[in-house]
């Protein structure tokens, strides 16, 4: 494969040799704990990559701010996640999030899910980040109280932000759901469309079931009524059904993905392994 | 009295734009909320949301007023010699005439 780039910089080849044009993945195995915190991590990032398409296109200037004001919230987390497994396995944060394959990301696939630039509406946005951000909100709440310390004083930082990312979407999930006919009719098609996926935000397996024994995290089927109680009067204020949850589950905690995932790390990893170790 | 194109067009376009707020940020407790801008919100509570997204995103404050800016009563900016003006002259109203014992320092 040719490549389309530019000369390369000259701060490039201060670093040593920038003569491939793609990097080698990491080889990285994680224990279940740490695959616990990837999880977590990554759905954090994938997210933020996803709401970065909202920069500059929000349907107002201050919303724009609020969008890009959240993103950089859960970049933040997935930083302070990334780095902490990064120092238990010999990597740092840039190589774990920009080096590794489709099958080593670990986030939900609902946040992978195609975004503004797919031709979702904000209407999608806003389901998708109340959804997330009451999950998140319960998740942070119970690894305040984490076996592992610096989880800890990670969650209780991220707990705050979250609380207000909740009561930031919620407000604009009331407003969209009882607002005009075109609003509500674009909030139940958003909501049909990502309910499907939330069923895997409260699945189990062995790594949740190791997290919950050393203390480490909750499992994800622990933090279900609690999003519950959050998710019901919302949509029963903004006059949304909640639909019933389906047979299907998606698996991106098991690193299995979406068909979009493959374009999303293509272009979120591009500059790294163009430039390994590039900064800014 | 008949409206002028002006405020034709600008009734049309308050119709569909959402109303404009101030908004006055407190630094720290002790200090005054002092006016630092305004935006466009549908009502109090998304005005006083993206405030805090717009105006307070850099630690500026620990305390948000938003007030309708169509609510607050402004002096006229073509009285401005009759209202301040007289005021110029009138330097005694200052207290700059008394004399500080030593031991006071700086006030």
């Amino acid at each position: 494969m040719t490549t389309a780039f530019a000369p390369l910089p000259t701060t490039a080849s201060a670093s040593g040799s920038v003569a491939s044009t793609t990097t080698e993945s990491i080889v990285f195995a994680p224990t279940p704990l740490q695959a616990y915190l990837m999880r977590i991590g990554d759905t954090c990032l994938i997210h933020t990559q996803r709401l970065a398409e909202w920069s500059g296109h929000a349907p107002i200037l201050e919303e724009d701010i609020a969008l890009t004001n959240l993103a950089l919230d859960l970049v933040g987390q997935a930083r302070a996640l990334l780095t902490h497994v990064g120092r238990q396995t010999g990597f740092d944060e840039d190589q774990l999030a920009f080096l590794r394959n489709e099958r080593d990301f670990r986030n939900v696939t609902l946040v992978e899910l195609p975004g503004r630039r797919a031709g979702r509406d904000f209407a999608d946005a806003v389901v998708r980040n109340f959804l997330l951000a009451a999950w998140m909100n319960v998740l942070w709440s119970k690894l305040e109280s984490s076996s592992d310390a610096e989880i800890a004083a990670i969650a209780g930082k991220a707990v705050k932000e979250s609380r207000y990312h909740v009561a930031h979407a919620a407000d604009w999930v009331v407003r969209l759901g009882d607002g005009t006919d075109e609003s509500m009719r674009r909030t139940r098609q958003a909501v049909d469309r990502l309910w499907p996926y939330t069923a895997e935000l409260f699945e189990t397996d062995g790594i949740d079931t190791a997290a919950a024994e050393a203390g480490l995290g909750p499992m994800r089927v622990s933090l279900k009524a609690e999003w519950d109680a959050i998710v019901a009067p919302v949509f029963a204020e903004a006059g949304l059904n909640i639909p019933a949850t389906g047979a299907f589950r998606s698996t991106g905690t098991r690193g299995v993905h979406s068909e979009h995932m493959g374009y999303l790390l293509a272009e979120m990893q591009t500059l790294q392994r163009t430039l390994p170790g590039g900064q800014w | 009295m008949t409206a002028s194109k002006t405020d034709i067009a600008n009734a049309e376009a308050q119709a569909h734009e959402w109303p404009l707020w101030e908004v006055f940020v407190r630094p720290k407790a002790g200090l005054d909320h002092k006016h630092c801008g305004s935006l466009h919100a549908a009502d109090s509570k998304m005005a006083l949301q993206l405030a805090r997204e717009v105006y307070t995103r850099r630690q500026e404050g620990i305390s948000v007023w938003i007030v309708r800016s169509d609510q607050i009563v402004a002096s006229d900016p073509a009285d401005k010699a009759m209202l301040f003006d007289p005021m110029e002259d009138k330097v005694y109203r200052h207290p700059t005439f008394y004399e500080l014992p030593p031991e006071v320092g700086h006030m």
